[in-house]
């Protein structure tokens, strides 16, 4: 069956800004999906409110929208571009949600559009728990007993069953939010009522809780002719009870014999023939008793998911690419296997290696949140070790996992491995909760001599893994005690996965002594290539993985080639909007004619994906990892600023081995980054910054506060994300908080700056050469000064800065260009406080606004700097400073607040996972569709008539709050507020009533917002700590999704939206339309180009 | 102590040693399933190889009592990346290393296996031996050199049953197949039997009288180790049952034989077919099967589904990694082979309709009233 001639355009939707569960995986699938779909000659439609993303790059899809991913504004695009069909399985599972809504309601029958590489049925029967339980049983697999409940009646009954530990999981929900383990009557109601809530559909499955037993997933695509392939099957380190996503993940399956492994390969081909999936790629969840091999199927997602992505990187088999081919008729024989080229999509991968994946956390973010892993997803991002052993795979991803450990290495104190004590029933105790410590706490466990046997029965791990484990330590204790290691141990250690920091620490040397050794003796790494077949055929695509083996696959060719450094696992702070930069450079540099050579551990990615650049290496972001790929290719140079922190931290020591890094010095980095350096260059430019100073101790601390004056924000240098930062109000604070800054950076200083109160912010994204500088964007934040800028909504154009602070912004960046000598991008973040435009932060480096700058005004950024760190100029690449933005372009920041029980008041220490854009021609408008898609769906005209607006503010907002409420009552709101607020707008008649603070008496405002009466919440906290009630009442409203409004700014720029919504018929424009062009890197010629700004 | 690998061409691997100590030779080949040791091992087809496997880690689930797919180990030799020393499953009996001494198998470990796999990817499977670190390799290489070349070794006579033997059916007995034992592997009688078949295993030298004798409903023609055109005489008697109107079911050595037996050519391949990956097509049905595979021999094979030589038959199923010929039939008599392992055991079980398709044949020809 050749591909289908009766479509012409097709819609796929992407899955909207990163969530927990939801993250850049989806836009590798989507990105491979479209470029798949137009290679094959289709008109390609794509939905995403993610300007992160590459799949929303202009030049990708044919048309482009960024919007939000709900089935109304789903349907709007429709109607605009009558599309002959919809792929709604690369858009993880929101797009399956919009594609089963839009079913449901008979908006795609309506309009003619098909639904393909799923049907509605397909992805009912696999969604829908009961039904999936009944289609099991048809073909004669078992599920986890038990049953669904949709009150807690039923549930109660059903646990009578099934016993406990009972799992109890939400119908369709995403990462198992909601979900939980119960051990008892009472956590097990408590669940139950959470995941009645947390599901559309207000139903529970309960299962056994299988816990301990081994969990497997296989990869399942089919074609439309029944041809069937497991492309990947995966072995959790982990087992039941812990989710996949935040387990240790092994591939291939370890531990399974060839019958137990074909039995399940033939349970996975049954499952998706009878669920139905048409055309496409499906994961099926398994569950083994380890004593006796009793297999139980656990879920099925029919669709591309985080572990499809993961199993693509692993294998080189392209998931994503391949299910968009099929579900447009292909069938797998009629597809190349696109790694060797000369044999079919028809066969299933055989791997000579092994790869492990590790998940990472972000506790320290959420410092009170319960870091026991669970039922439901925690982890922010992950990273992905390919090596020729278990040993050496589980070593590289500790190192690529960059939590400041080079390996398998224990932590300084008993604490950073999460343990009180070292006694074995402490660890044993430790061990039996599964937490992101746990991998440590077994090196602890097994140095201490507890046997494999107790630490099986403590974690449920399989002991083959222990055993893996304990050689690492036996191999580590031999090397220790030998009298003087030559250079056939120092080889033995590294075919181990041994780092050099590793090295260095067991024998009392530094790192670069061994690496000295090491590179006299001519130990060095050979790369292998991920060929798809285990060495059978010859490899096309030059995708690597470093070893200690024989043999070096990689040549270096004759070419001009540049290395692109990547951004290491997904964390907060840093995140897509990195890897687009990176991805966007080695597009610019393939065009330029350079080899680019792409360096990254995120098996998420698109910068990842094996056709991205000319050359792959898969491998840790460490300098060791590094200096060695440099050392084998010679490129021109390496490129760190594109990738966020993790590079930018090489470049010192890359510099030190003489590697060239390309584009702005590692010395004007430091001299940005170093608080004292940073002082003297803006005295040189004439840059106001907030009174500040530098403490190396609390007592400085102190002094450096008593003399600029509290507040003070407070920070280590050199951090992400405002890791650690805060603002305090006094010297209690101040001292609680230093002991905590030093740990979290202690090769640096703290910095001290006097906080700005009520002052706005403003970001600047910026160009050099060295020469000229350009502006790409000034964004204005939504938010007051205090609130990360990665956190805070901002909108472009800005609207509140006057156009001397304008210019004066623009004057300040062009001048910190050309002394910090920037090659390639800056990020300036100034605040404006009474008239004056402060300075707060230059970052010499691509930062999180580059992807919305440039979806905003259609000049790309990161693909420029590239070109210009390759050394050409602004002028002769034509770069136009400051484009135009057609209409209002708004970001918002997305929050895991829905998962981690924490404040959800924000602050500098920046807590987002990602973020939304809403474009249209006005500003109300841009901020509404921002809003939806970011989740914070504003009350619509539906529930104007029965959800009232609660309003509960501090007295200095008062003021500012009055008119926005007389605004929300001229839209028809009835307004409550609490007894202050109200008393001062009855006072300037305003009509509004009395709402309860909790402990005033009930029904209060948690009891309002539980019942489902508030619409919208604007409550801004109480002077510097926010009170109990406060603090319940956003929780409440996170639980019950309601939008709450914690700043007068942002309520007023949500007030706009609401009268947008109210008086302006819903329009989308695509961006390639919105920006008059379609291919990246041609300004419009009416832009001015070149040019200082 | 080491153990290494030498090749015919002087390539040398170094490694440790592994199972049993000894000095050994046979043609190195490599597999790529990545699982199924235990089967691969016991596969008689193996006979006179040194078996190299891709996948890095082997042992990790140990060995047990179920999955031999004959009395013993059969392989001349075995080639790891790296041997678990701690097998982890419920029905483990014991270590890879223990299994292989105990069977006085010489291995060898810690082995660059995918340097090994790329080296006889690019020049074929070769004669090659292992031998412990102490050997002097110059010497082994002579000895190497002795040994004869796969091409023209009849193996089969080697791995066959010396007696003839019953596989009773499972449940009620429908049909009794008679089964030339070129090396046959348990999983083959097995799926017979669970379909209703007795099943007489007949030694490789049994000639048409001792088939006719058993009066069999259907004659199934096994795998086996070394080159069909050594066995002959096995060619012929298929072809004068088969006359017979005598349902024949041919399954890798056995497949060739029935394409010889109908005039077809044989050939060696460069470096063979072993793993688990291999896709097929089936081409009456266009559905691909992905399939087990253990040869390096292959039939000749022509324009669609044409077999040069043998007018009588024609392709049915193709390799779809290279087009070779993976399936034949017949023209107008019920016979059907293919090329690889739809007994699977190890590899995928894609193919297991082809025994009911047999099957269904001895049905048939019941139904005929023969």
């Amino acid at each position: 069956m050749p591909k289908r001639g009766d479509l012409e355009s097709i819609l796929i939707l992407g899955s909207g800004p990163i969530v927990i569960g939801q993250a850049c995986e989806f836009d590798y699938s989507g990105t491979q999906a479209v470029r798949a779909l137009k290679e094959e000659g289709y008109r390609v439609v794509l939905v995403n409110s993610n300007p992160a993303t590459i799949m929303t790059d202009p030049d990708l899809a044919h048309r482009t929208y960024i919007e939000p991913l709900t089935p109304e504004w789903v349907t709007h695009v429709i109607e605009r571009e009558r599309p002959d069909a919809l792929l709604p399985t690369m858009g993880g599972q929101t797009a399956l949600n919009i594609a089963m809504d839009l079913d449901a309601d008979g908006s795609l029958t309506k309009h003619g559009v098909e639904l393909i590489g799923a049907n509605a049925r397909s992805i009912r029967m696999a969604e829908d728990r009961e039904e999936f339980a009944a289609a099991m049983d048809r073909i004669g697999l078992a599920v986890p007993h038990g049953g669904f409940a949709r009150n807690i009646e039923d549930a109660r009954r059903i646990v009578a069953d099934t016993g406990y530990p009972a799992i109890v999981r939400p119908s369709f929900t995403l990462g198992g939010t909601g979900g939980g383990t119960a051990y008892n009557l009472a956590e097990f109601e408590t669940q139950v009522r959470k995941g009645l809530a947390a599901s559309r559909i207000g139903e529970v499955l309960i299962d056994r809780g299988v816990l301990g037993w081994k969990e497997y997933e296989l990869e399942v695509v089919r074609d439309g002719a029944d041809n069937v392939i497991v492309v990947c099957s995966i072995e959790n380190f982990d087992p039941m009870g812990v989710h996949t996503g935040d387990s240790v993940t092994v591939a291939p399956a370890q531990t399974l014999s060839d019958a137990e492994y074909q039995t399940m390969r033939d349970a996975a081909i049954a499952i998706i023939r009878e669920i139905g999936v048409e055309a496409g790629g499906c994961n099926i969840q398994f569950a083994v008793d380890p004593a006796n091999g009793e297999m139980l199927v656990v879920e099925m997602n029919p669709r591309v998911s985080r572990s499809s992505a993961l199993a693509s990187k692993a294998t080189g088999f392209p998931i994503a690419r391949v299910g968009a081919k099929l579900a447009v008729g292909y069938r797998l024989d009629e597809l190349p296997n696109d790694i060797t080229r000369t044999t079919p999509a028809s066969f299933e991968p055989a791997l000579d290696y092994v790869v492990v994946k590790f998940p990472r956390f972000a506790f320290e973010k959420f410092p009170s949140e319960d870091d026991t892993l669970g039922v439901q997803m925690k982890a922010v991002g992950e990273t992905m070790a390919i090596g020729r052993t278990f040993r050496s795979a589980w070593q590289k991803g500790l190192r690529g996992l960059e939590v400041g450990r080079p390996g398998w290495v224990t932590g300084e104190s008993l604490q950073d491995d999460g343990l009180e004590s070292d006694s074995t029933e402490a660890l044993l105790r430790a061990l039996r909760r599964p937490t992101t410590a746990r991998k440590y706490q077994l090196k602890r466990a097994m140095e201490a001599g507890v046997p494999i046997e107790l630490l099986h029965r403590a974690t449920g791990i399989d002991p083959w893994f222990l055993d893996q484990l304990s050689q690492i330590l036996e191999t580590e204790r031999w090397y220790g005690e030998l009298p003087d290691p030559g250079p056939e141990d120092l080889r033995r250690m590294k075919r181990e996965g041994f780092s050099d920091a590793q090295l260095a620490a067991l024998r009392g040397e530094d790192e670069r002594a061994v690496r000295e050794r090491r590179w006299a003796w001519g130990v060095r790494p050979t790369y292998n290539v991920v060929d798809t077949c285990a060495g059978e055929f010859p490899a096309e695509t030059p995708y690597y993985y470093s070893s200690y083996e024989s043999e070096d696959e990689s040549r270096s060719s004759d070419r001009r080639k540049i290395v692109i450094l990547g951004s290491g696992p997904n964390r907060i702070g840093q995140g897509i909007e990195f890897d687009y930069c990176c991805v966007q450079a080695v597009l610019a540099l393939r065009e330029a004619g350079f080899e680019t050579i792409m360096v990254n551990s995120n098996p998420e990615t698109v910068s990842t994906d094996f056709d991205v650049s000319d050359k792959l290496y898969f491998e840790p972001l460490t300098l060791e990892d590094v200096a060695e790929i440099v050392k084998l290719e010679k490129p021109e140079g390496v490129i760190v600023q594109l990738g966020g922190q993790t590079p930018l931290n090489l470049a010192q020591g890359l510099e030190e081995l003489g590697v060239p890094v390309l584009g702005t010095s590692v010395d004007a980095i430091d001299r940005a980054e170093d608080r004292r350096r940073f002082e003297r260059v803006c005295r040189r430019i004439g840059a106001r910054v907030p009174d500040n100073g530098t403490a190396r101790s609390e007592a400085e601390a102190l002094e450096v506060a008593r003399s600029v004056g509290f507040p003070v924000l407070v920070r280590p240098s050199y951090v992400l994300g405002g890791r650690a930062m805060e603002i305090v109000y006094d010297e209690e604070s101040l001292k609680d908080y230093f002991a905590r800054a030093v740990r979290a950076s202690p090769d640096h200083p703290v910095l001290i700056d006097r906080f700005l109160e009520d002052a706005f912010e403003a970001d600047v994204d910026a160009l050099s050469d060295g020469t000229d500088v350009v502006v790409g964007g000034i964004m204005q934040h939504i938010e007051d000064a205090g609130v990360h800028s990665g956190d805070s909504a901002c909108v472009l154009p800005p609207y509140l800065l006057s156009p001397a602070q304008l210019d004066e912004m623009r004057g300040l960046t062009r001048r910190f260009a050309l002394e910090l000598n920037v090659v390639g991008l800056l990020n300036v973040q100034y605040a404006v406080k009474d008239g004056q435009v402060y300075v707060l932060e230059v970052n010499p480096r691509a930062s999180r606004t580059v992807p919305f700058v440039g979806k905003a005004t259609g000049v790309p950024l990161a693909r420029l700097a590239a070109r210009v760190m390759a050394g050409e100029t602004l002028a002769e690449l034509g770069v136009p400073s400051e484009p135009p933005v057609n209409g209002v372009a708004v970001k918002e920041a997305v929050f895991p607040f829905n998962r981690f029980d924490v404040d959800t008041l924000l602050g500098p220490e920046m807590r987002s996972t990602g973020e939304a854009m809403g474009v249209d021609d006005s500003f109300g408008m841009a901020f509404a569709k921002a809003q939806v898609s970011a989740g914070n769906s504003l009350p619509g005209a539906r529930e104007r008539a029965t959800k009232r607006v609660i309003v509960t503010v501090n007295d200095a907002d008062k003021p500012t709050v009055t008119p926005l409420v007389r605004r929300l009552a001229d839209l028809g709101f009835s307004v409550w507020a609490t007894r202050g607020t109200r008393e001062y707008l009855r006072e300037l008649g305003v009509a509004c009533e009395r709402v309860y603070k909790v402990g005033e008496g009930r029904p209060n405002i948690v009891d309002r917002i539980v019942s489902g009466e508030a619409g919208l919440l604007v409550n801004t906290p109480l002077g510097k700590k926010s009170q109990y009630d406060d603090y319940a009442m956003r929780r409440a409203a996170i639980a019950f999704r309601v939008p709450y409004l914690t700043t007068m700014s942002a309520t007023s720029a949500a007030v706009d939206a609401l009268t947008a919504i109210r008086t302006r018929r819903p329009e989308v424009l695509s961006i390639q339309e919105r920006i008059g062009r379609g291919g990246a890197g041609e300004p419009s010629s009416d832009v001015p180009s070149g040019g200082p700004a | 102590m080491t153990a290494y690998i030498l090749l015919e061409d002087g390539r040398r691997f170094d490694g440790l040693p592994l199972g049993a100590r000894g000095e050994v030779v046979g043609e190195v080949v490599f597999n790529t399933a990545m699982t199924g040791y235990q089967e691969v091992l016991t596969d008689p087809s193996y006979a006179g190889q040194l078996v190299a496997m891709t996948c890095p880690l082997i042992g990790n689930y140990g060995v047990n009592d179920e999955d031999e797919e004959s009395a013993r180990p059969q392989v001349s030799g075995f080639i790891v990346r790296e041997s678990a020393r701690a097998p982890s499953s419920w029905r483990s009996r014991a270590t890879l290393e223990e299994y292989l001494a105990g069977h006085g198998v010489v291995g060898v470990r810690d082995v660059d296996t995918r340097a090994l796999t790329r080296h006889i990817r690019s020049a074929g499977a070769m004669r090659g031996g292992i031998a412990p670190g102490d050997v002097p390799a110059e010497a082994f290489l002579d000895r190497i050199l002795d040994q004869p070349r796969m091409e023209g070794l009849n193996l089969a006579g080697d791995v066959s049953t010396g007696e003839p033997y019953v596989v009773p059916a499972v449940g009620e007995e429908r049909y009794h197949v008679a089964a030339f034992d070129f090396g046959v592997k348990a999983s083959s009688p097995r799926l017979l039997s669970a379909r209703g078949c007795r099943v007489t295993v007949l030694p490789a030298a049994a000639g048409t009288a001792d088939v006719l004798a058993l009066d069999p409903d259907g004659l199934f023609v096994s795998n086996g180790p070394g080159d069909p055109a050594a066995v002959e005489r096995a060619a012929e008697t298929i072809r004068e049952v088969a006359a017979r109107g005598v349902p024949v079911f041919g399954i890798c050595l056995g497949h060739q034989l029935i394409a010889r037996a109908y005039g077809g050519e044989t050939y060696k391949l460069p470096f063979g077919h072993h793993g688990g990956n291999h896709p097929v097509i089936n081409h009456a049905r266009g559905a691909v099967e992905i399939t087990s595979q253990n040869h390096g021999f292959a039939v000749e094979g022509g324009e669609e589904s044409q077999v040069p030589g043998a007018p009588d038959l024609r392709v049915t199923h193709r390799n779809l990694y290279d087009g070779t010929v993976a399936g034949v039939a017949h023209r107008s008599l019920p016979v059907m082979a293919v090329q690889y392992h739809p007994e699977a055991a190890p590899g995928p079980r894609d193919s297991r309709y082809l025994f009911d398709d047999f099957v269904s044949l001895l049905a048939a020809r019941r139904g005929a009233g023969s």
